[in-house]
Formats: C-alpha cells, structure tokens, sequence
C-alpha cells in the first residue's frame, strides 16, 4: 500500500517514542516481575503501584555528573554509548506492527519500511551494536572495561553465526526474507485431519525456535549470557566507567534491544500481529503482538531469576559445539523436507 | 510497492531521528548535572587502589581465533541467505550443492575442533 513519505515519517517518530516508553516499562516491568520471584515487593512509592519510577529514574540519571576518566579517548568516548542506542532503535524499522489500519479516514502502514532484505537487516544492525560496547570499553582506558568489551566482541560473533543461521529454515519454507511476507505467511492456517492450525513457524520450526531464543539472549547480553557486564567479576564490564546519561543510553540500548528481539522473535515464529479476530477487529493485531512480546520479556526476567551466569569457556563451548551443528543439521533437514514437499525426490 | 530508494531515505530518516534523540538527552544531562571534575574522581576505577600498570592491558589471542572462526561461517552464511530464499527454484540440484558445500566447511570446522581451537582455556 502505498503513502505519502511524511506519513511515514510520522508512523517512524511514534514507533521510536513508543519504544523509548515502553522501554522506560520494561524496567518496571522486570523490577515488578523480579520483585515478585524473590518474594518482594518492588518499587511501590512513586505513584500507583511503582508506576512512576521509570520516570523518576530519568530525571535523576539527567541530574548526574558526566564523568570522562583522564586516560579516555576523549571522543571515541562521548560518542559509543550513542552507537548501542542509535543501533537499537535502527533495528525496529523493518518490524512489522501490523498490515494497514485506517484512521483519521486514511490508510496507514504499521510498519516504518518493508525492507526485502528485512530479517537481514535486523541481524546486521543488531551486530554493528557492539561496536559501541568495544568502542567504549576500549576508550575507557579501564582493565575491567576492556575485559567486558572484548568478551562482547567475542560473544556476540559466536552466537551471530547461531542467530543468523537458525532462521535459514524459514526463509527456505517462505521464500523471502522480509518480514512482512514472513508475518502474512504466517496468517494461512494449515489443517491437520480436523485441527486447523495456524501456520506459526514455531509449529514446523520448533528447533530453530529454541536456537533463535538462546542466541538471542545471548546477543542482547542477558543473563545468563552476561559475561560482557559481569558484575562479581568485572565491577560493571564495558560501562564501568560510565556516568549520567552516557551511562544510560547504554541502558536504554540494552532494553531496547531486547524489546525489539522480543518483537522480531514474535514475528518470525508466532505469528505476529496474526490472532484470533485480527483481521476483523480495529486495532486487535497490536494487542496480539504486544501480548506475544510480553511473553518473550517475562522470559526474560524468569531467565534473570532463575539461571546463574555461564563460565566463559562454557558459553563459547555452547555456541561452537552444541548450538552451530544443529543449526547445521536444522537447514538440512528443513530443506530435505521441503524437497519431499516438493516433489523433487520420491 | 515504495520504489526500491524510498525505503532506504526512512532508514536514514530514523538513523538521523535516533542520534537526534541521544543528542538531545545528552545535551540535557548537560545543562541539568553539575560538573565539578577533580583529579580523584577522573581516575580510572581499580577497586579503590591507584593503578599500576597503563589500563590498555594486552589481552590473549583467544579472541583473535574466534574472529578468525568468526569470518569462516559468517561467509557460509552470506552464501546460503541467498540459496534459502531461492530453495524452491533451485530444486534438487541446488541442494546438493549446498551439502557439498557444507561438508567441505564442516571438514574446516572438525579441524579446528580437533586442533583445540574450540577449547577456551
């Protein structure tokens, strides 16, 4: 469907404010949640609920000093924390909220841009994030930043490779690496005998499902996969020396991160804005989408609860013994089926 | 369909946007926090002790074998995004070459396995 380019303009500035909110959320939604596995109560204070913590938080990280260590790299310095926060927004261009919807008596895109190269996209921006956390670790002038930043690098290359590959599997079966012919693929539904199915990849790629969720976490540098910020043994990893809001853009970085995964997870392998009565009903794809990345945050958090964190020499094994033939073997056998499907052999 | 360009001036339109964004929160923290540095608080953090050695540590060739591994399978994949979403014009033939492929680059990767690349010690 085609739109004036201000429009999608506008569509891209709200779609980047309703991150920036919903990320200030995801805090208090994980410190909720967290709260509650150990039996606590969480933020309860500021407002209904803790509900405005999020904000308090803002002000008082805009209040504090700016600090630059002596030793720094002055500039490459200032300037990596606004890579990881500039990548982690850039990722959510090519996700797909939706097909049209019609308001104020015009139709309007819910996706910012439908890139054919789309899922590509999300992988390369997503990697090209951790040259802000190399990038400042190393300008810190810091031995415990530099640690963390190096095991970043080396993480995320690792499990880039997992991510990446994992996903080969629907891109055979759709034929396109945009997501938003992934996201309406997804709204055919499949009958077995008298079930009818919906057509979700996590029915037919139920291994690349656990393959994309572990180097996921791993990639957006969560527990258990968080070496790089490791906090008993490298005081805080690759932003120790940070302050003030350079400190939390690497922050809001970090939980951008993880609600767009969250949302690309959810396209690839559930569906997307696909649910019961979302085609007839106004506005009902949204609330889909934003329940099915809700699941994926809470993983999230009962991930942070539950999983103390991987030796280094463990987490790499996982990713280049375990996690790499797998995936291998996943594209093989997803393409031999397909052939079978296809008539090309038997 | 938006022609092939248009997409590309919104990813620049939101790149722009974003470093907008940081900047201006940046710029914020500017004028909101006070800046008073002295000698002891630009020092680098070593747990409370001053420093002894410069901090731009050397660090072990570990890594280096990991981006090296790295670029292997990174080109493997730019090989077979493209063979994927092809698979079903490619057919038969296609596949097969494809497992050709990747047994030649699995060979690679039990080489190194057995050579103790893979072991981080």
């Amino acid at each position: 469907m085609d739109q004036p380019i201000w429009i999608t303009f506008i569509v891209a500035f709200v779609i980047m404010n309703v991150l920036l909110i919903s990320m200030a959320y995801a805090t208090w939604f994980e410190r909720k949640v967290l709260a509650a596995f150990q039996d606590r109560r969480g933020p309860t204070r500021t407002g209904w609920h803790g509900l405005g913590q999020p904000l308090a938080d803002a002000v008082k990280l805009l209040g504090k000093e700016d600090l630059i260590p002596a030793g720094a790299d002055k500039i490459v310095f200032r300037f990596a924390p606004v890579i990881v926060f500039v990548t982690a927004i850039l990722s959510a261009a090519v996700i797909p909220f939706g097909g049209t919807i019609e308001l104020f008596g015009r139709e309007i895109n819910l996706y910012i841009t439908d890139l054919n190269v789309g899922a590509l996209f999300i992988l390369a921006v997503g990697s090209a994030g951790v040259y802000g956390i190399i990038l400042g670790a190393w300008s810190s002038a810091n031995r415990y930043s530099l640690l963390g930043g190096l095991r970043s690098a080396a993480q995320v290359v690792s499990y880039e490779i997992v991510l990446g590959l994992s996903l080969v599997g629907i891109f055979i079966l759709t034929g396109s690496l945009s997501l938003k012919s992934i996201m309406e693929r997804q709204a055919e539904t499949i009958s077995l005998g008298p079930i009818d199915l919906p057509n979700w990849f996590i029915l037919s790629q139920p291994l690349a499902f656990i393959l994309f969720i572990v180097a996921a976490v791993a990639e957006t540098n969560r527990v258990p996969f968080d070496l790089p910020e490791a906090e008993t043994e490298l005081v805080a990893g690759f932003h120790t020396e940070y302050s003030g809001f350079r400190f939390s853009l690497y922050f809001l970085g970090e939980y951008i991160n993880m609600i767009v995964v969250s949302l690309f997870a959810s396209t690839l392998f559930l569906g997307g804005p696909n649910g019961p009565g979302s085609d007839t009903y106004w506005g009902l794809g949204l609330v889909w989408l934003f329940l099915k990345a809700l699941i994926f945050m809470f993983f999230y958090v009962w991930l942070r609860a539950t999983i103390p964190r991987f030796r280094f020499d463990q987490l790499m094994g996982v990713a280049w013994k375990v996690l790499l033939p797998l995936t291998l073997a996943n594209i093989l056998v997803t393409g031999f089926i397909r052939l079978i499907a296809n008539g090309e052999v038997f | 369909m938006h022609i092939y360009g248009e997409n590309w001036v919104v990813v620049m339109f939101m790149v722009a946007a974003a470093f907008g964004m940081g900047m201006l929160l940046l710029t914020l923290n500017q004028i909101m926090a006070p800046t008073k540095p002295t000698k002891v608080k630009s020092e680098p953090y070593e747990s409370g002790m001053p420093g002894v050695s410069p901090a731009k540590a050397r660090f072990t060739p570990r890594f280096y074998v990991i981006a090296m591994l790295f670029v292997v399978f990174d080109i493997e994949a730019v090989f077979i995004f493209p063979w994927a979403v092809n698979f079903d014009s490619l057919g038969l033939f296609g596949y097969v070459s494809m497992v050709i492929f990747m047994i030649l680059l699995l060979d690679g990767y039990i080489y190194a396995w057995k050579k103790g690349a893979l072991e981080w010690v």
